[in-house]
């Protein structure tokens, strides 16, 4: 394993940032596509050399307006080529672009600009120019407003603060560029690698959220390292869908794009993303979990409509993949028999599938963020889309492992990079040390002394063991993890996303810190079990009703039962196996405040509202009788009441089985 | 309220309605009415059920011809006109009801409206290469225009039918842009919306009157959103005019608010 102190290579000599790349490729693929839009109906293009042109005339644009290195220029704005390029042209400058998420409201907004220091901003639209005036008083510090798209800002003429068209200061930087042809040139010579390529703003679950300073060494040296390793090309095509201000698009659509010279393609809207995915047909994809999941569900449900024998068609060619597609892709031996079955299956199904898709052509997919279940993974991989989990974050630039060809696994992450060193804290931490290791948090010292050691240790935060043959296998947050009387391990969410890879299971939230056993309580799907009870001829009035039914009960035991059973496998979770649970009288919700907007499990409230039923769990009570208070959509609030029924869970000896 | 005054000033008189009456048989829908629209304004027409505003619609697009007075459109006297001599004029409108083609794309909805600038005939279209083709590429170019400025990319190939109601009222817009009208005529575009369509289509309204400077005149019930959004307002009661003028006028005129509130007797 490398080590971070063991500097790694540029892509060629000097080449230690994203202006000098540009140049270098506006040089090595001139004529080559570098970047598309869909416009008009149409995918409009550029070259590197047209690219390079752009970002040159606009660079010496923001310097005519007073833009000048060290200062922090703010991008709102969303995929598109313009939002790129300005990227580029401060960097030139050697000032620092902040994107910022173009869906946030102006609050936000707000505090990234006062944050930031930023004195000029470049807009996409309207929508985007007419928050920063809401905010303008607050921010004093910002002169002037650059935006892309003229639609509806005729007229705009404030007196506190100057708005300019993009056109209008390319114009300005081409009169200086026919002055000083090598004024340019002069700029971008003084850049280098240790410099502060960009600051990214976390979305800050907690508090505020933080600038992450990275410098070129960090984005340009990860992003070109992690391409080597998956042995990207300058062919490649991507799709640039993900918001600019997040660190994955930043990587894959800038970085990478500009260390191997492949083409970057933003769609014409956000509601298009799917049809335009499938006019590009992209080589090289990223997609968050639940995009695989809602992909496979659509397939799904539109299979169970299709004609007989379609249906029919499909099953049974699914099946085939299954058992000889993942081998195929992983290269590893085949009859000869399953082989003309697969190619079979690819011409009728395969194919034509992926090309819906809009995924047939993909060579690598990368996933990450939370736990993708077993069967959405095997899916894909069966259909011969090489889609991988990685794991990472905005401080380390991306990338801390990699699932490595052929060594693909549903419940790990993968090796280290290239570049990072990997340690499990004794508290079970993951820490890390890489090249892509953050520089800073922008203005709070505290925070970056708080997460990265003198080492230069980074803390991630995350809960982890590495499995026996050296991948990572997340398990929590590191904050969540607690222990059993026993001083063993109980790691609450890598159970809960157990149960919840069953469909009938939606949410699941299990108890375990400072007991002797681990406890669960069960919120059914509706909508799937909904579907069951109708097809099985079982009426049921209300949710609760549903979740009282005997065969329900009966059905998420067996879950259960299948849940601890394969908690087996893992010597660390064995012991965390779920020994009783109950399925909760109603949903948790966001309304009542037991879940946060994003759907994650506020623990600490519903340990408190359920204090009762939890006791219950562990008192060996059958029954509980419990009152709880709903809020209703329109705001009223309403009580449930009613009598729940608790299980004792099969449980398997770890000792037997291991015999 | 400065700045629509000074606009009116500056304009000319796009259209002008004088003395006009309109029956059916005996009834009178219209009696003795006039005013003017000008060059590049939002004007409403309102009033309540049955006072006769889509008649007045029907007037100032053509497709009524009144029995008395004269209507000036663009400098010239009109004349009772043939269905298709009304379509070239350059009046655009779209309708109370929506009347799409519910069967043919979004897409193809909006070509229709560039019907009045295509100029070879049936022989090239048939032919398609060549003149025909080199003018299908335009129109289409400027309907993509359209589709962009209505953001309306997402649902480009989707059947009108299968649209929800407020994007096929966007679609209905659409189709009447693509004939690039003098002047835009809309029938109650914002019936039956929930807030946020509304709020959506008050924005097209005014980006068109903004960005192409298009005139615009529209019958609406919403009093907010005519309130808004209008440049000067005439109100209609029985087939009689009975108010005229800036929003601000309008909202404090005693007529008004007693045909809309009613007067006890």
């Amino acid at each position: 394993m490398a080590s971070s102190a063991q500097k790694q290579s540029y892509p060629a000599p000097g080449l230690d940032t994203f202006p000098k790349l540009l140049q270098h490729n506006a040089r090595m693929y001139t004529h080559k596509d570098a970047m598309r839009e869909k416009e008009f109906g149409v995918w409009q293009s550029w070259t590197w050399s047209q690219v390079a042109d752009e970002v040159e005339r606009f660079a010496l644009g923001l310097q005519a307006n007073g833009v000048k290195a060290g200062d922090a220029v703010l991008i709102v704005g969303g995929n598109r080529p313009r939002t790129y390029w300005t990227m580029c042209a401060v960097q030139s400058l050697g000032a620092v672009p902040v994107p910022t998420y173009h869906d946030s409201v102006a609050d936000e907004m707000q505090f990234v600009i006062e944050h930031s220091e930023a004195r000029v901003i470049i807009a996409e639209d309207q929508e985007q120019v007419d928050k920063i005036l809401d905010v303008k008083d607050r921010c004093p510090a910002v002169e002037l407003v650059i935006y892309d798209d003229p639609r509806g800002m005729k007229g705009y003429a404030p007196d506190v603060i100057e708005i300019k068209d993009f056109v209008t200061v390319q114009a300005q930087g081409e009169a200086v560029r026919t002055q000083h042809p090598n004024q340019y040139q002069e700029l971008i010579n003084k850049g280098k690698g240790d410099d502060i390529s960009i600051i990214l703003y976390t979305s800050g679950t907690t508090g505020k959220p933080k600038g992450v300073v990275l410098t070129y060494d960090n984005t340009l040296l990860t992003g070109y390292h992690g391409a080597l390793m998956e042995r990207l090309t300058e062919k490649e095509e991507i799709l640039a869908y993900l918001p600019v201000a997040w660190i994955g698009d930043h990587i894959f659509s800038y970085a990478q794009s500009y260390t191997m010279g492949f083409c970057v393609n933003c769609p014409e809207s956000t509601e298009t993303v799917a049809a335009d995915m499938r006019e590009i047909g992209p080589t090289y994809y990223f997609a968050p979990p639940r995009v695989f999941e809602s992909l496979l569900t659509s397939v799904q449900i539109r299979m169970e409509d299709a004609a007989p024998f379609k249906r029919k068609m499909f099953k049974y060619f699914m099946q085939v993949a299954k058992t000889t597609g993942i081998k195929l892709l992983e290269n590893k031996p085949v009859g000869i028999v399953d082989r003309i079955k697969y190619a079979l299956g690819n011409a009728l199904v395969y194919a034509p599938l992926k090309d819906a898709l809009g995924m047939g052509r993909v060579r690598l997919a990368y996933t990450a963020g939370e736990a993708i279940g077993g069967e959405i993974f095997d899916f894909y991989r069966s259909l011969g889309i090489n889609i991988k989990q990685l794991y990472g974050q905005t401080e380390s630039s991306v990338f801390i492992t990699v699932q490595p060809d052929g060594e693909v696994y549903p419940d790990t992450v993968g090796t280290p990079s290239p570049g990072v060193e990997l340690k499990i804290a004794d508290n079970g931490e993951v820490i890390y040390r890489s090249s892509g290791a953050f520089h800073s948090y922008f203005k709070n010292p505290e925070a970056t002394a708080d997460t990265k050691t003198s080492e230069g240790w980074v803390h991630t935060g995350d809960a982890g063991f590495m499995t026996s043959n050296g991948h990572l296998r997340i398990i929590d947050r590191a904050k969540d993890v607690g222990t059993f009387n026993s001083g063993k391990m109980f790691a609450p969410k890598y159970i809960e996303n157990k149960l919840k890879f069953f469909p009938h299971i939606q949410e699941a939230v299990t108890f375990g810190d400072g007991k002797d056993d681990c406890m669960a309580f069960i919120n059914i799907d509706l909508g799937a079990v909904g579907n069951w009870a109708e097809r099985n001829n079982i009426a049921y009035a209300s949710y609760q009703e549903l979740a009282a039914h005997p065969e329900v009960n009966k059905m998420v035991a067996q879950s259960v039962s299948e849940v601890n059973e394969s908690l087996l496998d893992d010597e660390m979770l064995a012991h965390s196996q779920i020994a009783r649970f109950l399925i909760l009288h109603k949903e948790l919700d966001a309304d009542d405040g037991e879940l946060t907007r994003t759907k994650k499990v506020k623990r600490k409230l519903i340990n408190e509202r359920y204090k009762v039923l939890i006791d219950a769990l562990y008192d060996g009570k059958t029954q509980c009788f419990i009152e709880t208070e709903v809020a209703f959509e329109d705001g009223r609030v309403g009580k449930i009441t009613g009598d729940i029924n608790i299980h004792d869970a099969k449980t398997f000896n770890p000792v037997a089985q291991a015999s | 309220m400065t700045e629509p005054l000074q606009k009116m000033e500056a304009a000319s008189k796009l259209l002008e309605l004088k003395n006009i009456d309109l029956s059916f048989g005996g009834v009178k829908a219209i009696s003795n009415i006039s005013f003017d629209i000008l060059e590049g304004e939002v004007r409403a027409i309102i009033g309540p059920n049955g006072a006769g505003k889509s008649s007045m619609l029907n007037v100032i697009n053509g497709f009524y011809h009144p029995q008395q007075g004269e209507v000036w459109f663009d400098g010239k006297q009109r004349h009772a006109m043939k269905p298709y001599q009304i379509a070239y004029q350059g009046i655009a409108r779209t309708f109370q009801n929506i009347a799409l083609f519910k069967g043919m794309s979004v897409l193809d909805n909006i070509m229709t409206g560039r019907f009045t600038h295509m100029r070879k005939n049936m022989l090239w279209q048939a032919l398609w290469k060549g003149p025909a083709e080199q003018e299908e590429i335009e129109n289409r170019e400027f309907v993509e225009h359209i589709i962009d400025f209505l953001e309306i990319q997402a649902i480009r190939k989707t059947p009108v039918g299968r649209l929800p109601y407020g994007l096929q009222k966007r679609v209905e817009l659409g189709r009447a842009l693509a004939a690039q009208p003098k002047m835009l005529l809309l029938d109650e575009p914002m019936a039956g919306m929930n807030v946020e369509e509304k709020e959506d289509m008050c924005r097209f309204i005014l980006d068109v009157n903004d960005t192409f400077g298009t005139t615009i005149a529209l019958i609406e019930h919403d009093m907010g959103v005519v309130m808004d959004i209008a440049d000067r307002v005439v109100v209609l009661d029985y087939g009689r005019k009975i108010g005229d003028g800036t929003p601000d006028v309008i909202r404090n005129d005693q007529t008004v608010i007693d045909a809309y509130l009613g007067v006890s007797h």
